[in-house]
């Protein structure tokens, strides 16, 4: 593996520095809302890991495209480094969420169209890796990797869309006004910054994240082809 | 909740949520590290065993030749590769045996 590149090095302080900053703002910065109490400071990373998640589940598919246009591996090393990612941090959406909706909704997980359609996203990304861990060839395996990628990122967008477009108890804190919805709240300046402070630094910690993520992908294939240059 | 003058007291799940948050965020870059110290060293150890290999492809054909003629000079080149690939091999063991 190559030294890691400055711009990279600066990136990785600046994510921290990113995170520390963002959490500050959430915990401290934020003022408490009146209804809920302090769960509701969850939702400034619920939203941040959620926008990240869903944006990696899209540049994956985009990167499938790329890939059966062009058929070359590294987009299929750029794409599955955009599913992992995107894997974790929309797990942690997940399971904020749930922190979140347990004094709020009184429970932990209800099969509302917002939670199942975010459910069935995490388990569609965790199925690709078990996809492509039964695959021994590495082009058969990108092929079939940006295929699934493509048709799973249809979901990405449902499941965004879907408390806009159904009946659902999940709150829409952004151009939202459906009265069915529990929980929802009205940003005041200082949740403002907090919420936008905390997308511009989950989207740069993802940028970084998906940066390492490439190299080590990279470093990944290049073992592969070692290891089936000396069995060969 | 909504007939309450103070907002109830949800602190702990804020805590339980930020501590999902940084604890999964821990191991996820712990995985990372791990995944990529392991790779680091396949690397190392595969490429070291990179003239190990050529040594053993070119140890072939001069096998084939040494079993095709019995002149001297033959056997004498035969005999040249075969030091050379003892000498060779270890070297790839005794930096693996360091690096422990």
């Amino acid at each position: 593996m190559q030294t890691k590149p400055t711009a990279l090095k600066i990136l990785d302080i600046v994510s921290v520095l990113l995170l520390a900053a963002a959490t500050y703002l959430a915990l401290f910065y934020a003022p408490e809302e009146a209804v809920m109490g302090q769960v509701q400071r969850v939702f400034y990373f619920h939203i941040g890991t959620a926008w990240v998640g869903l944006l990696g589940f899209l540049l994956a598919a985009i990167m499938g495209i790329v890939y059966l246009v062009t058929h070359d591996q590294k987009w299929d090393i750029v794409e599955m480094a955009a599913v992992e990612i995107s894997l974790v941090f929309f797990l942690i959406t997940i399971m904020l969420g749930s922190i979140w909706a347990r004094p709020v909704w009184n429970t932990w997980w209800t099969w509302d169209p917002r939670l199942t359609t975010a459910a069935i996203t995490e388990l569609i990304y965790i199925a690709y890796f078990m996809l492509r861990a039964g695959i021994e060839d590495p082009d058969r395996r990108a092929r079939f990797g940006a295929v699934y990628t493509l048709i799973g990122g249809v979901s990405a967008p449902i499941t965004f869309m879907v408390i806009r477009l159904v009946r659902s108890i999940h709150p829409v804190i952004i151009a939202g006004n459906d009265p069915s919805s529990q929980g929802t709240f009205a940003m005041t300046g200082g949740m403002q910054v907090a919420f936008f402070f905390g997308l511009f630094a989950f989207t740069v910690i993802f940028i970084d994240l998906f940066w390492n993520r490439i190299r080590l992908g990279n470093l990944a294939a290049k073992v592969e082809q070692l290891k089936l240059n000396i069995t060969n | 909740m909504f007939f309450l003058d103070t907002p109830p007291d949800t602190s702990s799940y804020m805590i339980l949520g930020y501590a999902v948050f940084f604890i999964v965020t821990a191991i996820y870059l712990i995985s990372f590290f791990v995944r990529s110290r392991n790779l680091k060293q396949d690397l190392s150890m595969l490429e070291s065993m990179k003239p190990e290999s050529k040594v053993m492809e070119s140890k072939t054909p001069v096998n084939k030749v040494t079993a095709s003629s019995t002149t001297k000079v033959n056997k004498a080149k035969a005999k040249q590769p075969a030091k050379t690939k003892t000498t060779k091999a270890k070297a790839p063991a005794s930096k693996t045996k360091k690096k422990k």
